[in-house]
């Protein structure tokens, strides 16, 4: 009995032996045996393959929000207007456009023969078409407003009181396409290179409904390339599209978009030579790569920074909201528990920002000087004596106020709130960290429903209006209840007057303000830093967060 | 037989239709909702979107005709994924799961059930005490632990597996390692014990006293007594394994439906998560009630009604 067990046993043991064996061996013999007629079988197609994100929600230009769904799409598609690689508004669809001189009425000037990639015309009608669709609060566009607020009749479209086609656009011919402005806007032309006023294609999307956009032989597009593949989760694949009026610029077949959300496995993806570019970094990995000529990090038009709830007592007095700011070693939350992944912020308008009056805003800012002083020893000594201003002992050991800071658990979230905690203990505020789902977050911050969060914004365009605002008393996303008086007026000056000077005195003044008196507490710049290979030439990356691969070439 | 399946089926419906509303009510009991950003929407277009997939309705409405339109059939379209229907959505993400997960799953039992039986039979010895080491190390390592270290080292060390995607019999071989790891484990101890109970057992003596040979009496006796316990674990294990996996999906980038059951609910796509939720729920009645038939024809004498 006991041989017969050994017996089987043996033979069982066999068996796993060679089933391990199997799979175990195998991969080690096939690469060079799959790949290589992989490889020889399609030499001519070179497809770039890039990583910017997961899936995106959506790639109707209405209705995208987001910034990966927004890179797709300046691949996609094409606006009237572009920006070029030095940042700089280029002609796209429109060859040339003009202004009139009270600044309302704007033409576009459509180039000869622009087809869309199924071949079909493409004409005037069809950004009339598309601009009116994203004024319809039937699509109900999160970017309409944006986009749109200086168009005439806009507020009574969108208020449902007149009917979308009485929005001020009109195609008096073919190539022309006029348009209307109630207000005059300093940054139209930022706005009419816009993903969002992509022209899109009116008859697919009548036979076909939301889901013309989901489907690759339902989605028309004008840009430098079309979509031939969409597996959700997986990747889109996109090739040239032939129907393209600058179709000779581009050098690749396609662009794969790899839809990984795991950083580490997009990391892996890049090691391995799958991805060429990668924009999910895992953090962990970042002071390794430091010094790698193909790890890049670039400032963003965008700042990390907190809120402090003016409805909440003791944030009410500007002293506490000041000290709180002053406490925090920016240098040291930028470089060490960032990892350098991030820049210090002493301004609230960050680098990127155009001076309407011409240079970059921050540069200009407060005199050329940033608000708050590198100098972290004397903020924390001034921080002190503001606080004890406001009534409070400033005792590290007796702290006299209490509060509790609230954030979502991602990125570096949770260590800077854990720093917090330390810098404002030294300034005899004891701080509690609440953690908050971030499906929950976001409508409890604008709810007012907190006494201190974090908080972010990445900029759409670089004209300083679209972050400045924010504070405004009214504005959606004023999370902070900030009312300022002297604020408010400073930004209405601002969007009352056409004069660039005049204008940018107002919104540097609005700024003053801010950061005067803590209305938000700026801690760090956004950056994208990504891994790309020097195999890719000619594309770039705007500090909008969006990179540029539609001309670019894959080097051998 | 009949009757007993009938009963069966009635429960069943009955379990997915409280599983379905319990779900409705607790979901929309969560604060936050699908439309929220780091951006506010403006309020014209939150209303748009809320009257378009009927959320400005009051609760208890929203639930009747949500109700309404599955027994037709219809999930509803994916507040999230503009253009998607939910149906659409799993039933091109349930096969792809499914196909690894099924692997897995025999995998798990191919490799477990053998490697259990050879460590009952070489109780206390080397090989045994060598398998429940290496059982215990595959129980206790969490799975996001084995794909990253495979990935590690397969995929970026050796560069032998491909990372990314599902497209060659290569990409199959780390996620499916990564799935039936732990399955495969526990299969193994439950095996094991089992085995190790079955083999004490008198019928056992009777039927080598009897003259059975070794043989017969280990397959025909003592494997199909021990084997029920594994039954009972291998079904919800496999409604679960072929329903994905949240991280083997995402570290391998897997368009799979596991990433859907987490993503719907950190979105608050809530046709979504009812969708997923039914799923799972109907998936995992059906594969009870097939465990349950399973039973009976291995071990006649358990009595179904």
């Amino acid at each position: 009995m006991k041989k017969k067990a050994s017996l089987i046993a043996l033979f069982l043991v066999l068996c796993l032996v060679m089933t391990a064996c199997g799979s175990g061996a195998a991969p080690a013999a096939a690469p060079a045996a799959t790949t290589a007629p992989a490889e020889s079988a399609a030499p001519a197609a070179k497809i770039l393959t890039v990583q910017v994100g997961p899936d995106p929600e959506t790639l109707d230009p209405a209705l995208n929000s987001a910034v990966d769904g927004g890179n797709m799409l300046l691949h996609l598609y094409e606006c009237l207007l572009t920006v070029d690689q030095a940042g700089a508004i280029a002609p796209g669809a429109a060859e040339t456009w003009e202004c009139s001189e009270d600044g309302l009425t704007w033409t576009f000037h459509l180039r000869d023969g622009l087809k869309w990639s199924d071949g079909s015309d493409l004409t005037a009608q069809d950004f009339v078409y598309s601009w009116q669709r994203v004024a319809d609060p039937a699509t109900a566009a999160p970017y309409a407003d944006t986009v749109l607020s200086f168009v005439e009749n806009f507020d009574a479209v969108i208020n449902g009181s007149a009917k979308p086609d009485t929005l001020g656009v009109s195609a008096p011919d073919a190539k022309t396409f006029v348009v209307k402005l109630t207000n005059a806007c300093p940054y139209f032309e930022s706005l009419a290179a816009f993903a969002t006023l992509s022209p899109v294609n009116q008859k697919t999307i009548e036979a076909n409904g939301d889901s013309w956009a989901v489907k690759p032989e339902t989605y028309i597009s004008n840009g430098p390339f079309m979509i031939t593949e969409w597996v959700p989760g997986s990747h889109i694949l996109t090739s040239a599209n032939p129907n393209y009026w600058n179709k000779d610029a581009v050098k690749l077949d396609g662009i794969k978009w790899l839809l990984i959300e795991d950083s580490n496995a997009s990391y892996s993806a890049y090691q391995t030579g799958e991805a060429l570019m990668i924009k999910d970094v895992p953090t962990e990995e970042v002071p390794s790569l430091k010094g790698n000529p193909e790890f890049h990090v670039d400032p963003i038009l965008g700042t990390y920074y907190l809120n402090l709830n003016c409805n909440v007592d003791a944030f009410k007095d500007a002293n506490v909201r000041k000290a709180m700011s002053l406490a925090i070693d920016r240098e040291y939350v930028a470089n060490t528990l960032m990892q350098g992944t991030y820049l210090p912020a002493w301004n609230f308008m960050g680098p990127g920002w155009a001076d309407p009056a011409g240079g970059d805003f921050m540069s200009n800012a407060n005199g050329g000087k940033p608000y708050i002083s590198e100098d972290y020893e004397a903020n924390l000594a001034q921080a002190a004596e503001l606080m004890k201003a406001a009534g409070y002992k400033a005792d590290p050991e007796n702290p006299d106020l209490k509060i509790t800071y609230s954030t979502n658990d991602s990125g570096y979230h949770k260590v800077v709130a854990e720093y917090l905690q330390e810098a404002w203990k030294q300034i005899g505020i004891d701080v509690s960290v609440e953690i908050v789902e971030w499906a929950s977050f976001t409508p409890m911050r604008r709810a007012g429903d907190y006494q201190a969060a974090r908080n972010g914004w990445v900029g759409d365009y670089s004209d300083p209006s679209n972050m400045i605002e924010l504070l405004y008393s009214t504005n959606g996303n004023n999370d902070g209840k900030y009312n300022n008086p002297d604020f408010d007026a400073a930004i209405d000056a601002s969007r009352s007057t056409m004069d660039v000077k005049e204008r940018s005195a107002a919104l540097h003044q609005a700024e003053d303000i801010i950061m005067d008196t803590a209305g938000c507490v700026p801690v760090a710049y956004y950056t994208d830093f990504y891994l790309q290979s020097s195999k890719i030439v000619g594309s770039w990356h705007s500090p909008y967060g969006y990179w540029f691969f539609m001309f670019a070439d894959i080097a051998e | 037989m009949t009757r007993y399946i009938i009963k069966r089926l009635l429960m069943a419906i009955l379990t997915v239709f409280i599983v379905a509303t319990l779900t409705f009510f607790l979901m929309n009991a969560v604060p936050g909702g699908p439309y929220e950003a780091e951006k506010a929407i403006s309020p014209q277009a939150r209303a748009a979107l809320e009257a378009k997939f009927g959320l400005d309705q009051p609760l208890f409405k929203q639930y009747l005709t949500y109700m309404k339109n599955i027994l037709h059939g219809d999930f509803g379209p994916s507040l999230k994924q503009r253009g998607r229907e939910v149906i659409d959505i799993i039933m091109s993400k349930f096969p792809v799961s499914a196909k690894i997960g099924g692997i897995a799953v025999m995998v798990a039992m191919l490799v477990g059930i053998p490697v259990g039986c050879i460590a009952a039979l070489n109780r206390g010895k080397f090989s045994d005490s060598a398998i429940i080491v290496i059982a215990t190390i595959g129980i206790a390592v969490p799975s996001f632990v084995v794909c990253s270290l495979s990935m590690y080292f397969f995929g970026v060390k050796l560069k032998w597996l491909p990372t990314v995607g599902l497209t060659t019999w290569k990409h199959y071989i780390m996620p499916v390692f990564a799935l039936s790891f732990y399955p495969t484990a526990y299969i193994v101890r439950l095996m094991r014990s089992s085995m190790l109970d079955v083999l004490g057992q008198d019928y056992m003596r009777t039927a080598r006293a009897k003259g059975v040979s070794w043989f017969v009496s280990l397959f025909k006796h003592a494997l199909r007594n021990a084997i029920l316990p594994i039954i009972t674990y291998v079904g919800p294990m496999t409604a679960y394994t072929l329903t994905g996996s949240f991280i083997v999906e995402k570290v391998f980038t897997i368009p799979g439906l596991g990433g859907e059951f987490v993503s719907s609910i950190t979105n608050r796509d809530y046709m979504m998560i009812m969708g997923t939720t039914i799923f799972l729920a109907t998936l995992m009645v059906f594969i009870n009630f097939l465990v349950d038939v399973v039973y009976k024809i291995i071990d006649p004498r358990i009595n179904l009604s």
